[in-house]
């Protein structure tokens, strides 16, 4: 008999994420009520059918399933021709009516996908299809606030704030494709990117208009049964999300290792201590009763009222990516950072559109402009590119003085803070300040010879072999035409007197 | 049909405190309910669509317009207890 040293056990994560998303409504779901985050005016968004008085009839909100059906055809979803709301009833105090309205068995969309993109440390990028279960309406919830907790034990309690309540959410529910907490970081992004772009949600996971609960289970590697599931919540940033489930992935195999049982549970993580710690054991899902909503009638989604919507999507960052690596050469990172955010890629596309070249348009986008952008936004959070005054024909103007050699990238960078904050045309300002680049030999050649003439020291160090003066010379002929003088010929030329014979 | 664990768990779950004479009770009456609407089976639903409603009735939605309830004050009343404009419960973990 022989024993071989057990070899060290892989284990396989398996991770599905189910995402909330805050709908961009005016109103609530099924009443009239402003949907604004106010928690400065606790109640003040509140009616009698949302607070579930009795004798009062929700109605649907047109706009909330005009929302969900393009993020379910944006989702690459099948959506349901027809489909309807149920109750899930549980008690807890931010539940007003003791049920939510969700949708059970028939959501409004189901069977979809989307594709991450994920880049390794070299930069080489590989796509993901992850799959997409289902996405349904629903109402959020109240919100608590946990009142007291620095009093006695015991003389503690609660308050409630239902501004909440009633607002219209989409929950997105993913395939258990993810395997890392890398990629539920980037699926969540590539989820936000694709509301954003729709204008459905903006997204906002500080506000918790974007929230994500995780399952996640761990496998020895071969292992056919799936492992215990476990529900971890409270992550409130990509970040979070990955170093949540990285966490979760090592305590799970520890707890494998050393024959712990692993339970099926909520935990929530712990953003301070950075871990995960038990909430509650989870009920199953038979506990929440689910019955047809008696008081809203079925949803049935035309075939020409879909198609209508399908015609109103926009194009979506992946599809951008793409076109922004083939059209407009540009490396995936780039085009990564640039289609991150819809306003900045159409003013990026506009700028290519008046001819500008796409790698320097891509360049002063996502440098001195986005820049100057993100100092704005400290001041402004609702400031974008398009609130600079710098429009993108007068960007792709400044782009193509550069490409004509008429001024040095430098200038262009001291006349862009300008062009940010009094906008104009970028040729007229460069004429009015007199900033043409010089690229007339003969009068470059002019101001050498006057250079030269006045520092005959250095003139004759660099020709008894000091050959680093030339540095010197070009930066005295700089100083000279205020940084006009085109350097490349200024060098070409200033080498040609320095080394002529005498 | 329906037996006596049952009846607890559901009572448990709509958070019903049930003495052990109610138990029985509603064990029997639930049971009969469930018997009559039991009938139902015996019917031939071979080529009926299943349906949750008996009206035909579809897609009631009303458009995304602000209208702001003016008797907040009323509703923020009818708790038991708040505190000024929070609906205060017992501390909930």
């Amino acid at each position: 008999m022989t024993t071989a040293a057990p070899a060290k056990t892989e284990y396989e994560v398996i991770i599905g994420l189910e995402t909330h998303c805050q709908l961009s409504t005016q109103t609530k779901i099924f009443s009239p009520s402003s949907t604004q985050f106010d928690v400065e005016n606790p109640n003040r968004h509140i009616d009698p059918v949302c607070m579930g008085m009795p004798g009062v009839l929700p109605v649907l909100n047109q706009q909330v399933l005009e929302y969900a059906v393009k993020a379910g055809l944006a989702l690459n979803c099948q959506i349901a021709p027809y489909s309807k709301f149920d109750r899930k009833q549980y008690f807890y105090p931010d539940l007003p009516k003791n049920y939510q309205i969700s949708q059970y068995d028939l959501p409004i969309a189901e069977h979809g996908w989307l594709e991450i993109e994920l880049a390794d440390k070299q930069g080489e990028v590989t796509h993901k299809r992850i799959g997409i279960t289902r996405l349904h309406m629903e109402e959020d919830a109240g919100k608590l606030v946990h009142a007291g907790s620095d009093r006695l034990a015991g003389s503690a309690y609660s308050l409630v704030d239902f501004n909440r309540a009633g607002v219209p959410l989409i929950e997105i529910v993913s395939e258990p494709d993810l395997r890392s907490g890398k990629e539920a970081a980037e699926y969540a992004q590539e989820l936000r990117r694709i509301v954003r772009y729709l204008g459905v949600s903006d997204g906002n996971m500080q506000e918790g208009s974007l929230r994500c609960d995780v399952n996640i289970s761990v496998r020895p590697m071969g292992q056919k049964e799936f492992g215990v599931k476990v529900e971890i919540k409270n992550m409130n940033s990509f970040n979070a999300i990955q170093r949540a489930i990285d966490y979760e992935i090592e305590r799970q195999i520890e707890a494998i290792e050393s024959g712990e049982p692993i339970i099926q549970e909520t935990r929530l993580w712990e953003e301070g201590a950075q871990r995960t710690i038990s909430m509650r054991s989870k009920e199953g899902s038979s506990d929440y009763r689910y019955f047809p909503e008696p008081d809203i009638p079925p949803i049935e989604v035309s075939p020409k009222q879909l198609e209508a919507w399908r015609c109103e999507l926009p194009e979506l960052p992946a599809e951008k990516r793409v076109k922004y690596e083939d059209k407009f050469k540009l490396s995936a990172y780039d085009a990564r950072v640039l289609t991150d955010d819809r306003t900045v890629a159409e003013y990026f596309e506009a700028t290519v559109a008046e001819k500008a070249s796409p790698k320097l348009a891509a360049n002063w986008v996502m440098g001195d402009i986005a820049a100057y952008v993100n100092n704005q936004k400290g001041a402004d959070p609702e400031f974008n590119i398009y609130s600079t005054a710098l429009t993108p024909k007068a960007l792709a103007e400044l782009i193509k003085l550069i490409e004509a050699n008429t001024i040095s990238n430098k200038i262009a960078k001291d006349i862009l803070p300008e062009l940010l904050t009094k906008g104009g045309s970028a040729k007229a300002l460069v004429k009015s300040k007199g900033l043409s680049q010089i690229s007339d030999p003969a009068a470059i050649e002019a101001i050498i010879d006057e250079v030269l003439a006045a520092h005959p020291d250095e003139l004759a160090k660099y020709r008894s072999g000091k050959k680093k003066l030339q540095g010197f010379f070009v930066g005295q002929v700089m100083k000279q035409t205020n940084g006009q003088a085109d350097p490349k010929l200024t060098n070409q030329l200033l080498g040609k007197k320095l080394n002529q014979p005498t | 049909m329906i037996d006596l664990d049952q009846v607890r768990k559901v009572a448990h779950l709509a958070r019903l405190e049930l003495t052990p004479d109610e138990e029985t009770q509603f064990t029997t009456q639930l049971g009969s309910i469930l018997e009559y609407f039991e009938q139902l089976s015996e019917l031939d639903t071979e080529n009926v669509e299943p349906t949750t409603r008996a009206i035909d009735m579809s897609n009631v939605t009303r458009p995304d317009e602000l209208e702001i309830f003016s008797g907040r004050e009323n509703i923020l009343d009818c708790a038991p207890e708040r505190e000024d404009d929070y609906f205060k419960v017992p501390k909930i973990l």
